[in-house]
Formats: C-alpha cells, structure tokens, sequence
C-alpha cells in the first residue's frame, strides 16, 4: 500500500451495509447527490446480523484501513431482531479489539435507515475522517514478506 | 497423598463402583494418575474393576465437561445418518464435576450438546488447582521426580532436591480468583459445599492491561502469542469449541492462514476467544494445556468482564437465563454505534 505523504494518503474503508436500511441510505445519498470521501468501499449483505468477527477481521487483514458495520434502526430489522443479536456482538467486539490493541476507530458501527441519505454522507466523513486520524492500518494486515534471513 | 484427597479418592471410587454395578450409568467419568509426576489424565471407568483406578489431587486440571459430548454418543447403538434414536432411554454417563465443569456442562445443555437426563454429575467442591507450569518455574525447570501432595503443601522431588511449595502459591491463577468453587448443578454429592468466594478484585489482571495505552496493549498481546506454535491444544482442551469444522479448518473462505505469521497467530487467537464469549466459565483448561506458557485466559477473562458489566451476565449459573449472545434487550447499550450525527457535531 502505497503511504506516501499524510495529505495524498486516502484511507481505503470497507462498508458492511444491510441490504434494507443502510444500502438503500447509501443510494439515497447518491441519488440525492450529498457528497460524501471516496473512501468507502461497500459490501452488501442481507442484515447486519450476517456480518460476523471473521468478516471484520479479514477485511482488516486484507489491508482495509478502516472498517464500517452499518444497519437498520433496533426495531426497524426486516428480519426483526438481526440488528439486536449484532449489536450485543458488536458491542463485546468492539471492547475486545480495544483490549488488544486496534485503535478505537478502526472498527466502526452506526444505524442508517433508508430515508437517511445524508446521515450517511455525514457517518462516511466521519468514519473517512476518524480513519484519517489514525492513519494507514498496521496491525492485523498480513503482508507478503520475504523470508527472513 | 493427603488424607482429603484420600477420602475423595475413595468415596469416588465407592461412588463410580456402586452407579456402575446397579447400572445406573454405562460409563463413569473421571481422572486417573498421569504418566508423569503432577500429571493427571482423563479416565473412562466401564466397570466396577476400572473405577478403582479412579483418582483425585489438586492437579486435575483438564476440564472433563470436553469429553462428554462424544464419550454419550459413542454409548449410543449405532445407527444410520437421518435414523431416529432407539426408543427407551439412551445409556447414561457419570461424571465429576466442580464448580467451572458444572458450569461448562450446563452452558453444554442450553447449547444442546448434552441431555441434562443422560447425565449423573457427582459433584466436588474444587479447592483450586495446582499449575503445573508455576511448580517446574519454582524448582528452576529441574527434572521433576515425584510431588506428593499434603494438606496445603507439595513436596516436590527431584535428582538432588527437594522442595516444599505452599500450595496456595502454585494454584493456577483462574482457581485463585474463582468465585464459584462449588457445583451448580449435581446429583450426589462429595465432600461439603465450601460456599461462593468474596473475591473484589478478580479482573485485577485484566485491569492492568486495560490501564495501559493502545499501542502497549498490542504490545503485550503480540509478545503474549508470539511463541504459539499453533498446537490448537488450547482449542481441543476447551468445552465450548465442539464445531464439526472448526473457523481454523476452514478453507473457503479461509479466515485464518495456517503459518505461523504473526498475523495468522493474532486472528486465531482473538477469534478462538471472541467465540467464547460469554460462554466461558474460566476453567483454565486453555492455559493449563498450553506448551508454550501463553496467557490465553487473559483474553476469555476480558470478554467474561465486559460481558458481566455489559449484560449482567455469567455463564452456566443456571439453566434458564439464555446465553447473553443468544438473545437481546431493546434496551442494550449502544454507546459505541454512530447513530446521530448533528451539525457541527463531527469532531
């Protein structure tokens, strides 16, 4: 990955977004033209229930600099409860990977509903510039190494 | 041999022997005498014979509830995939259980991996148990002959020495701040119950590492698993890891490389404990087994505290409260998540 200076350097962020809420916020955005960093790439799954530690964690492996779970509002879930279970999953996560060292802000979570549109634009500048802050991802990235000597 | 370990000694024996003869159970259970001194393995007694080789010190250390599982199922006729089970009730098992073990089988039940029925669990209150680990670091790694144990003391013996270590100084550090010494669950009963321990500053350990700052934290935890050499011991030692294929085997997608690249080592460690949290009843046996002297508990120990200030919650109290990432609150915190940003609010 390219570091190069501090200023050219644009974090790159994997965006988990639940098909029903934080997708369509996310095309809302689009549609609705706010404007929001380049930095966000997105994977859709069907609730934010579906994204499990792994997922994070081999996002952050694969040289993700930042990661962002986003779902429904609790009580909004299309499968009624999915964004309950994460949320107490999240939540241990979160402190866990505090725990052993992730930078608080790596890992970041939020509730975007469809109509949201721009609370989307403002969660990917946040999360764009908390990311920033931090810097390009060390830990947890595997890298190709040469063997050492 | 101490003369308590002694009475429980034999009044497992007389226990297993009677529950094998009059057929209440097909198998009992519990430990015999390891192969080296300070080692005691797992044992299954199928007869009233066998079960005199049944033994009891404070070096137990292998939570028993891992085996249970597969020692019910391998008791069942066999049978095709997809048949039902044989109508009657299936062979039973008698096991030993302390305070961590009952606790294991308990979260096993509400997971569905046991049948309370299937079970006789004869219940010991545990005095905590020794690790092996902290007696060869007090003799300077020193080839160990022989520990006998006594009330409150080892005397270790070796190849021109011998040493008497305070028990309390060599318990391993999960016993030392138990609180729950004593079985939840049981059907007879060994020994007295000695009643749960006041313990105010049990997640001292973790405490500490939390009090540090980011980068010293991965620090610690990079030096922590820097010498595992990816037994999986830690895995297979634990009751709670019973997956068919577990997230290490798995090749597509492949969560965790199988190198020993610090990375690799990393994800397998957070997500080996992530998958126990609020599962685990801190029943060292991940520690205990580890041939690296890594301080895996720490890692379980810090998702047991979050979980018990975040939800209220400890595994394997009690059969009805379900497992706290099982189910949910309306109410659940949720400081963490972005959920409304106002103008002018971004930092």
């Amino acid at each position: 990955m390219d570091q190069g200076k501090s200023s050219e350097w644009e974090p790159k962020i994997i965006a988990f977004l639940c098909n029903w809420c934080s997708y369509a916020g996310a095309d809302l955005a689009g549609v609705s033209r706010y404007q929001y960093p380049p930095s966000i790439r997105i994977v859709r799954v069907p609730c934010s229930g579906r994204v499990s530690a792994n997922m994070i964690l081999d996002a952050l492996r694969s040289g993700a600099d930042g990661v962002l779970v986003s779902g429904c509002h609790p009580g909004d879930c299309h499968y009624i409860s999915g964004n309950l279970f994460a949320r107490r999953r999240f939540a241990v996560l979160e402190r866990f990977l505090e725990f052993i060292g992730i930078e608080p802000g790596r890992v970041n979570f939020s509730w975007v509903s469809a109509s949201e549109g721009e609370q989307f634009a403002k969660v990917a500048s946040e999360v764009t510039e908390r990311v920033r802050r931090l810097g390009p991802a060390k830990r947890l990235v595997k890298e190709i190494r040469s063997c050492p000597a | 041999m101490s003369s308590l370990n002694e009475k429980i000694t034999k009044q497992i024996q007389a226990t297993a022997k009677s529950m094998l003869d009059s057929g209440k159970v097909a198998a009992f259970l519990g430990y015999t005498k390891g192969t080296l001194p300070g080692t005691m393995q797992p044992f299954v007694a199928r007869n009233a014979e066998e079960a005199q080789r049944l033994c009891w010190n404070s070096f137990c250390v292998l939570n028993l509830a891992n085996y249970l599982p597969a020692l019910l199922k391998s008791l069942e006729p066999p049978r095709k995939r997809g048949e039902p089970p044989p109508e009657g009730p299936l062979p039973r098992v008698g096991v030993l259980a302390t305070g961590c073990w009952s606790r294991n089988m308990v979260v096993q039940i509400q997971e569905n991996q046991i049948e309370r029925d299937r079970v006789v669990i004869v219940g010991i209150s545990s005095r905590g148990m020794v690790s092996r680990r902290k007696v060869e670091e007090f003799v300077g790694f020193q080839d160990i002959t022989s520990i006998d144990e006594q009330e409150n003391s080892l005397v270790v013996k070796g190849n021109g020495f011998e040493e008497v270590i305070n028990r309390w100084d060599v318990i391993r550090d999960n016993c030392k701040t138990c609180i729950h010494p004593d079985p939840v669950i049981y059907d007879e009963l060994i020994g007295g119950l000695s009643g749960d321990r006041k313990i105010p500053d049990r997640f001292r350990q973790v405490e500490e590492i939390e009090s540090l700052t980011v980068d010293q934290r991965w620090e610690w935890f990079q030096k922590e698993i820097s010498s595992c050499i990816r037994c999986y011991a830690c895995r297979n030692a634990c009751p709670l890891c019973y997956c068919p294929t577990c997230f290490v085997d798995d090749s597509r997608p492949q969560w965790v490389g199988k190198s020993i690249d610090e990375v690799d080592t990393s994800l397998f460690h957070i997500l080996r404990a992530y998958h126990c949290a609020g599962r685990c009843t801190d029943c060292g046996s991940c520690e205990s087994v580890c041939p690296m002297g890594i301080r895996m508990r720490l890692l379980t120990k810090k998702l047991q505290k979050d979980v018990f200030e975040l939800y209220g919650f400890e595994p394997g109290l009690d059969l009805d409260t379900p497992l706290p990432l099982s189910t949910y609150k309306m109410d659940d915190p949720e400081d963490f998540i972005i959920t409304d940003i106002k103008k002018g609010d971004q930092k």
